[in-house]
């Protein structure tokens, strides 16, 4: 949040910072609507906002301070760890977090899941971004070993009549 | 106008999720993404689905019941599992609807509207098992990529509409061809409109076969809009994504279907079989056809605690791709004896059956009870999860339920 406000004084002054900017607000909501409106009227202004800015791991930590709770971040489900705010940047304008969740692969699978994604459903190059979310991945959601058949989980047991 | 109502529309989407990435998303994409907005509410309401299905994805929509709710004989739609691969479409408008009939194998290029599909051409009604090719695959080991669908991605309505045949056959078909693929009207996630989801297809013969429908109704009512309203493909036994939704196109090829999601791991499993894990050429890769038999216990719910001394009724239903399910078997001690259930006709080809057994059980204790039906051709269940795929399609194991006799 100190961050956030610090860029906050900035925006003020200049105008031309408005790329980076536009992404350390996003913890200030009601700010963050009003430019958001209004590059979305504007479309002719520039807009990349560039994922791989380093300006993008300043927003991680504003908008992570605020919406996290016993480890996971509340409005993606994404569990709270380095480089969660890159993955959740570049990895859920198209699809939900949880289509990412539900998932569980090693690096090569992921790296594969990626490569399918840019050259079948327009994921863009992830740069220097690539390495830090595919750690983010393995490290969060690696394969886990379920066997051949698992026990049945049973939550609540019910008297039957 | 437009774009405004987009905004109003997506500020909750904005306020829910990071606002760099949305600006970021809202900069590259074309108006189209107003669609979206629609998309946003709570989606029990928005498909008027029951409270207890599992929200696997939320972009694109994904949503699957529980083994209990799926206990009638004909699904009724708050229980029927939603599954789509892009977007779900917001414009439609069923007295401009219209379904052309193209491709390299038709005589001729023709478009009907719905009305007339519906006036020139005869209605039929059949109840047609859908089941998601990947039902099942949180089982597999190593764990394959994409919907993690436990056992509830099946379901059994009552469909009326046209035969595709008919309608085919009133177009002309060129004895060259190999295969139909649809084309619809969801749009792809990333918005990019020259993109597809989703466009696959059937074999000719199956496009011929009765049961196959151009469907505009679901259990006696209009189709649900996230089920294909107006117009939907409806081919039962073949894995769901051939019966495609929101049906604007069928072109009649003179090759197998090259639409998208018809190539790569997409609804294909190996040739031959391979270890789990397994890398796999796309050269040996095959289409997935028919559906493997399968069976449901639908009640009682798993987790139920029964008095000694009381019987236990169990009933469910059990399908087989194309082919009839001969015989239905429970197990109460892990798969070691086998009892035959109670097992009906279907009540057309293609639509699930019912099957119900009396349990005694014979002491205290924790219990699991296994069903497994038998095809036609003498195949049955595996009580363990049957051969890994690099998709995960195709787990037919034995449904198992948990039971205590206290």
């Amino acid at each position: 949040m100190k961050k956030s406000k610090q860029k906050f004084g900035n925006f003020k002054k200049s105008f031309g910072q408005l790329n980076k900017l536009v992404i350390a607000l996003s913890g200030l909501v009601g700010v963050g609507l009003i430019v958001s409106i209004f590059l979305l009227m504007n479309p002719s202004l520039p807009l990349f906002v560039g994922p791989d800015t380093e300006e993008s791991g300043a927003v991680a930590v504003a908008d992570q301070s605020e919406g996290v709770e016993n480890g996971i971040h509340v409005a993606t489900g994404f569990i709270d760890a380095p480089g969660m705010m890159i993955t959740i940047q570049n990895c859920t304008s198209c699809h939900s977090s949880k289509l990412v969740i539900q998932n569980r692969m090693n690096a090569e699978r992921w790296v594969k899941t990626i490569r399918w994604m840019q050259e079948t459903q327009n994921l863009w190059d992830l740069g220097e971004n690539e390495k830090i979310i595919v750690a983010y991945l393995v490290a969060n959601y690696p394969p886990k070993k379920v066997g051949r058949r698992s026990n049945l989980e049973v939550t609540d047991w019910y008297e039957l009549e | 106008m437009e774009r405004r109502k987009f905004i109003s529309k997506s500020t909750l989407a904005i306020l829910a999720t990071s606002l760099g990435s949305e600006i970021v998303f809202g900069a590259n994409l074309p108006e189209e993404l107003k669609l979206l907005g629609l998309q946003d509410p709570d989606p029990y309401a928005l498909f008027k689905k029951n409270k207890g299905l599992r929200i696997l994805s939320d972009k694109p929509w994904n949503m699957e019941p529980l083994a209990h709710h799926l206990d009638e004989e004909v699904t009724s739609n708050p229980f029927i599992f939603v599954r789509n691969n892009g977007l779900v479409p917001t414009k439609i408008d069923p007295t401009t609807w219209t379904l052309t009939i193209d491709g390299e194998s038709v005589k001729q290029i023709k478009t009907y509207s719905l009305a007339e599909l519906k006036s020139k051409f005869e209605h039929y009604s059949y109840q047609l098992v859908i089941e998601c090719g990947g039902n099942g695959r949180a089982e597999f080991d190593p764990p394959t990529k994409g919907n993690q669908w436990d056992i509830g991605a099946v379901y059994c309505a009552k469909w009326t509409g046209v035969r595709l045949k008919d309608v085919l056959n009133d177009v002309g078909v060129k004895p060259n061809a190999v295969y139909i693929g649809y084309h619809a009207a969801d749009v792809h996630l990333s918005g990019d409109l020259k993109k597809e989801p989703i466009s696959r297809g059937i074999p000719i013969a199956k496009a011929m076969q009765e049961e196959t429908l151009l469907a505009f109704q679901m259990n006696d009512q209009d189709i649900p809009f996230v089920h294909g309203h107006p117009l939907r493909l409806v081919a039962g036994g073949y894995p769901a994504s051939v019966s495609g939704k929101w049906l604007q196109k069928i072109s009649v090829r003179d090759r197998v279907h090259d639409g998208e999601k018809m190539g790569g791991d997409s609804y294909r499993i190996p040739c031959t079989p391979v270890g789990p894990g397994e890398e796999v050429k796309d050269a040996d890769m095959c289409i997935i056809e028919s559906m493997p038999v399968k069976s449901l216990i639908t009640y009682p719910k798993s987790g139920g605690i029964i008095s000694k001394g009381k019987k236990l009724t169990i009933r469910g239903h059990a399908w087989a791709g194309e082919l009839e399910v001969s015989k239905m078997e429970y197990s109460i001690d892990f798969g070691m004896t086998w009892k035959s259930g109670v097992l009906r006709k279907p009540s057309n080809r293609l639509a699930w059956q019912h099957f119900s057994a009396i349990i005694d059980f014979p002491k205290i204790g924790y219990y699991e009870v296994w069903a497994k039906a038998t095809d036609s051709e003498g195949k049955s269940q595996p009580m363990i999860v049957p051969g890994w795929n690099p998709k995960g399609y195709l787990n037919n194991a034995c449904h198992r339920i948990a039971i205590k006799v206290s």
